[in-house]
């Protein structure tokens, strides 16, 4: 590579030069650190384009900008790959700070300091791409999800390799009689098309099945999984497609609702098996029933059995009783619900059983008896009525996910690895209430589902999916409903969350969507979601890595395994490029070409500290990217006003913070220094999951470094910033500012 | 999206993710994007298919700086759509600030005054067109996702909730925005008639949905909304109490944890009842009326605030030709022959999390279609 030529580049346009002296700041770039400086008065126009596309004509290969934050108008400045370091005079200087103001002045030249520094030390990655990578998407399950996921990858233009547990495909979707409608009208039960989608895969060419087979074992990463099958054969294949789908809640613990305790109390399961067979009898006495009494909720929303609601099940007994009502339109039947769930369209398959007679009581069933009286405690009535002259009994059970394979025994997992797969909100905790703030966040124990790891990842981090409250494989479920902490293992269907077949179908086509994602980028060394399209590669330093194993145990996504001789191994395309493994390293020998501690460190001692004399006190704020430094942008948009004695410099996460760097930045004289970052704990919003989380920790235990400074201890802190907090963060900053005056200076100053 | 204040059930912040997206837009030259835009008509077939667009005329070319001097040049105010019209902001506007693209909006209301002269003075960089006019071109593709998402049902419609009447009588959606911190009131949840804090709240459900009358379909997000709702309540006054008038409480799968709060919260009170109306109380506040369906008993009982849940219709397909709409306004392609995709709530009432498996389903669909 040629050697570096910066460029630097400031813009006076948007009230910056009327606020800054323009001159000053190129004196910085020119004087100080010798680099060639152009000012324009509209650098985003036309004519500043031009100005430096001529300059990299002219053999300029590296840009600095000095203008608006690096989050505006980020496609002007993009310049064919060259790389573009910016720096923000616009919102976070001159948009809140007084005009022509000694301090103002002084932020301004910093930030120059800052971003020429960076550019100093940053060289842009060059992709890692090495051997073959796989382009077959492995669909693990061959049920509806499973069937839908190989038919989508392989119009796609995919290959596919379908593996089946059991010795057929269809899975629970084919003893269905019919479907609930998911399209207009949305009135009536729909033939059930699974057989029909069983064909099309066994006939698609591009799909290769394997019925009576599991994962025994997968390493490697997205692009090149390796995966060894119970039938002893294995392939590399790119990424998967996780659709192992639900068991029914075991009606066996159901006792009180007469189930084992009478033949003519069945669960919706079997209720579907004897509509498909058809007719519908009794199993005491082969006679057609007469009335027929439909337990919602029966395992569902109840803590002792399904805590959660399993979705389907109010759906599920509207199709069979209007399918009971439509073999027979003697048959009576009653729906007893505590909650009438059709959500969405769906309301309209509610309206068809009001209108064809299905009586539907709002109520609890208490118990149902050997003679088959159903108790009912009516909410209506408020008071339990006993329901007698039935002849049958359906219980509305719910879904298990198959989160684990139960029908495969538990390996040995030493403990450590179990450690890091449970993280989610507490579900259950209160509502924060004015003036008593959060409520603590203890997760509700619970253990691990049984049975083995469904892929048995050979993974640092333990063999399983991660997994959320109640067994379900962990997702971002809101804003990004794929993101997982394993790489281009994509979870799709019931074994996500409770879910009906046109969901499942529509999920599982996404989950293909993010898989072949993960191929594609895994061959051209891109990173996956959040930091899509990074180049960049954590790399580790052997000759002095200490083996402390910090980096394979913080890393967020389990990116990072051990060698026999333990050092670290990346595992490239499992990275997600935040960079807590950096932040992790105790001897700074984990790195980016461009994000490195030595860099960091050099960016925040470019600063100028002025001597305590000067009473101008230097605050660092490492922010996080994702929210905290667009929030600190929003309030420059909005003009609220903050403190000038604070220097900022954008992070990944705040993961990616060594505590190398605190001490760093307290030994040349800041004040004090103030982390911002995303909510950690269980219910975090971290879009790396712990990076926050692990800084918080990190930090804590920076009173020690503090103490042998002989600094207070409150000089460093992690305050939590969201992206809204434009409005509130003001008073953050300036109370920071306050409590750091009553300590008086950092006596390391000039030293 | 944008403008919603936080999610269920992890309470954060919708802006968040919206940043990470935005930025993904930003950084990729395959994405084209056109704002004030809408489908006129679409001809064509898969592979190959011609669609209409018209695009309103924004006033600011695309060399706007967002340096917002047009904004201070003018004291002419206008209704602040992006807050549902609950606040006024200058005639020269950032719908907000995350706005994409990051450009300024002319209302065209200042058009022709004087003010507009003074608007196009103030820019520095000759960024004002008080000229431009609505323009048409057309797109050549080979697929299409509609994504054209919902707005609000029109709660003046439900006329016993006298919406139109009672200034304390607001929307789901309206809460949203004062309980925004970017929001009218800075994220202080007030009464309209006097900006006074509410202590005693009515979250109505069902206000449109499930009605013949109105919306036939459930909209599925409206009761986790409202259990939200009286989250926000709960977090800004610890005196406050929320009542929430249901019909059923549907909350689906995992997030029945969410009901599960409310229910544990000693504020807030779960009334099965559809009120039959809201009067106008002797203070001039609302009343809500009607039949608890458990204890049959007959209620009026007076609210300092009324949030009315109002569901999600379909938006931005009226009257366009070629696109394939069920009864309700929802965009229900025929069957996968065509280029023709559906996604997040124009695709029919989703929340947020199932709209981004609909949108990334309809990705990979219309990656299909055009391979």
């Amino acid at each position: 590579m040629s050697p570096k030529n910066t460029g630097v580049y400031l813009c006076s346009g948007c009230g910056i030069g009327d606020a800054v002296s323009m001159g000053s700041l190129e004196k910085i770039a020119t004087k100080e650190f010798k680099k060639s400086c152009k000012t324009n008065a509209c650098l985003c126009g036309e004519e500043g384009l031009e100005t430096i596309r001529a300059d990299l004509a002219g053999g300029v290969n590296q840009v600095v900008i000095a203008a608006c934050s690096p989050r505006a108008m980020t496609d002007r400045f993009r310049f064919n790959g060259t790389q573009v370091i910016r720096t923000n005079l616009r919102e976070q200087v001159v948009w809140s700070h007084p005009a022509n103001d000694e301090d103002t002045q002084m932020m301004a030249e910093d930030n120059i300091r800052i971003a020429i520094t960076e550019a100093a030390k940053s060289t842009p990655p060059e992709p890692k791409v090495e051997g073959e990578y796989s382009q077959v998407v492995l669909v693990v399950g061959g049920g509806h999800s499973g069937l839908t996921a190989a038919r989508e990858a392989s119009k796609a233009g995919y290959e596919v390799l379908l593996v089946e547990r059991a010795s057929q495909l269809g899975g629970m979707a084919a003893k269905w009689s019919k479907r609930m409608p998911v399209r207009p009208p949305y009135q009536d039960p729909q033939p059930n098309t699974v057989a029909t989608l069983v064909k099309a895969v066994e006939a698609d060419s591009r799909i290769t099945v394997k019925t009576g087979c599991t994962v025994a074992k997968t390493s490697g990463m997205p692009g090149r999984f390796t995966v060894e099958f119970s039938d002893g054969s294995s392939q590399t294949v790119g990424a998967f497609v996780v659709a192992t789908g639900w068991r029914p809640y075991d009606a066996r613990k159901l006792g009180h609702l007469g189930y084992g305790v009478s033949p003519d109390v069945v669960t919706n399961v079997e209720m579907e098996e004897m509509l498909a067979k058809g007719p519908v009898v009794r199993r005491s006495d082969g006679k057609a029933p007469g009335v027929v009494v439909f337990v919602q909720c029966a395992g569902s929303r109840d803590p002792n059995h399904l805590p959660y609601c399993s979705s389907v099940c109010c759906g599920v007994s509207i199709k069979q009783a209007l399918q009971l009502r439509e073999a027979d339109p003697q048959v009576m039947v009653y729906i007893v619900y505590e909650e009438l769930r059709t959500p969405g369209v769906a309301e309209e398959f509610y309206r068809t059983a009001q209108r064809s007679g299905v009586i539907f009581i709002k109520g609890t069933v208490k118990t149902v008896d050997a003679a088959l009286t159903v108790t009912v405690d009516d909410a209506m009535l408020q008071q339990e009525i006993p329901l007698s002259g039935v002849d049958m009994v359906v219980l509305a059970t719910g879904m298990v996910p198959n989160s684990t394979n139960v029908e495969a025994e538990a390996p040995e997992v030493e403990e450590e690895k179990l450690r890091p797969l449970k993280s989610d909100i507490n579900p259950y905790a209160p509502f924060a209430v004015a003036g008593t703030g959060a409520p603590p966040l203890t997760p509700p124990e619970e253990k691990l589902p049984e049975g083995a790891p469904l892929l048995n990842l050979q993974y640092r981090q333990g063999p399983h999916l991660p997994m959320l409250a109640h067994g379900f494989p962990d997702s971002h479920y809101i804003c990004f409903p794929y993101e997982t902490r394993r790489s281009g293992i994509y979870v799709a269907g019931p074994v996500r969350r409770p879910m009906d077949m046109g969901e499942a179908a529509e999920d599982a086509t996404g989950a293909t969507m993010k898989a072949i994602q993960a191929i594609h980028n895994a061959a051209y060394g891109l990173a996956l979601h959040p930091r899509a399209g990074d180049l960049s590669l954590p790399i580790i330093g052997l000759n002095q890595c200490t083996k402390c194993r910090r980096c394979t145990v913080e890393c967020p996504f389990g990116a990072i395994d051990e060698t026999d001789q333990g050092f670290p191994q990346v595992n490239s395309t499992r990275c997600r490029r935040c960079g807590t493994c950096m932040g992790a390293c105790p001897v700074r020998t984990i790195s980016f070409t461009n994000y490195t501690v030595d860099m960091l460190g050099s960016m925040i001692k470019a600063v100028n500290i002025p001597d305590e004399t000067e009473e101008k006190p230097r605050i660092l704020v490492l922010a996080c990217e994702n929210d905290a430094y667009p929030a600190l942008d929003m309030m420059g948009i909005a003009r609220h006003q903050f403190s000038a004695h604070i220097r900022i410099i954008p992070v990944r996460c705040l993961g990616s913070v060594s505590m190398l760097l605190i001490s760093d930045a307290l030994s040349v004289g800041y004040d004090g220094v103030m982390l911002m970052g995303c909510k950690p704990g269980d219910d975090y919003q971290c879009h790396f999951i712990k990076g926050s989380g692990i800084a918080k920790e990190r930090m804590s235990k920076v009173g020690d470094t503090l103490k042998s400074m002989a600094l207070e201890a409150e000089r460093v802190t992690v305050a939590e910033v969201s992206i809204a907090d434009s409005g509130r963060l003001p008073k953050v900053i300036q109370d920071f500012v306050e409590m750091l005056d009553t300590f008086g200076p950092n006596p390391f100053k000039g030293f | 999206m944008a403008q919603l204040n936080r999610y269920f059930p992890k309470l954060c912040h919708p802006t968040c993710g919206l940043e990470i997206n935005f930025q993904r837009i930003r950084r990729n030259p395959k994405v084209k994007v056109f704002t004030l835009a809408s489908v006129a008509a679409v001809t064509g077939e898969r592979g190959d298919y011609t669609v209409t667009v018209r695009q309103a005329p924004r006033y600011v070319k695309a060399n706007c700086t967002a340096c917002g001097d047009c904004a201070r040049a003018t004291e002419m105010k206008v209704q602040n759509q992006f807050d549902y019209n609950l606040g006024k902001v200058s005639a020269a506007y950032l719908p907000h600030e995350m706005a994409f693209p990051m450009r300024y909006v002319i209302a065209p209301q200042v058009l022709g005054t004087p003010e507009a002269e003074r608007i196009k003075a103030a820019c520095k960089y000759d960024a004002v067109d008080l000229d431009e006019k609505e323009s048409t071109f057309d797109l050549h593709v080979g697929a299409i996702v509609w994504a054209t998402g919902w707005q609000p049902y029109d709660a003046a419609r439900i006329s016993p909730y006298r919406y139109a009447y009672l200034k304390d009588v607001i929307t789901n959606v309206e809460m949203e925005r004062l309980a925004a911190p970017n929001g009218p009131t800075q994220g202080k949840i007030v009464r309209p008639s006097d900006g006074v804090a509410p202590k005693k709240v009515a979250l109505i459900q069902c206000a449109g949905s499930r009605d013949y009358n109105h919306l036939e379909y459930c909209s599925r997000i409206c009761c986790l909304a409202s259990m939200k709702h009286a989250a926000y309540m709960r977090e800004q006054s610890a005196e406050a109490t929320v009542d929430i008038y249901y019909i059923d409480i549907r909350a689906h799968d995992k997030l029945e944890a969410f009901y599960r709060k409310v229910v544990n919260d000693p504020h807030v009170r779960l009334i099965k009842s559809k009120p039959a109306e809201i009067k106008i109380g002797p203070d001039g506040g609302p009343v809500v009326c009607g039949e608890n369906t458990i204890t049959r008993e007959i209620y009026a009982e007076p609210y300092d605030l009324v949030v009315l849940a109002t569901g999600m219709q379909p938006a931005g397909v009226e009257g366009v030709s070629g696109a394939p709409v069920d009864a309700y306004g929802f965009i229900v392609p025929e069957d996968e022959t065509q280029g023709i995709f559906s996604a997040g709530v124009a695709s029919g009432p989703l929340d947020v999390s199932m709209s981004v498996q609909s949108a990334t389903a309809a990705a990979l669909k219309a990656i299909q279609a055009i391979r």
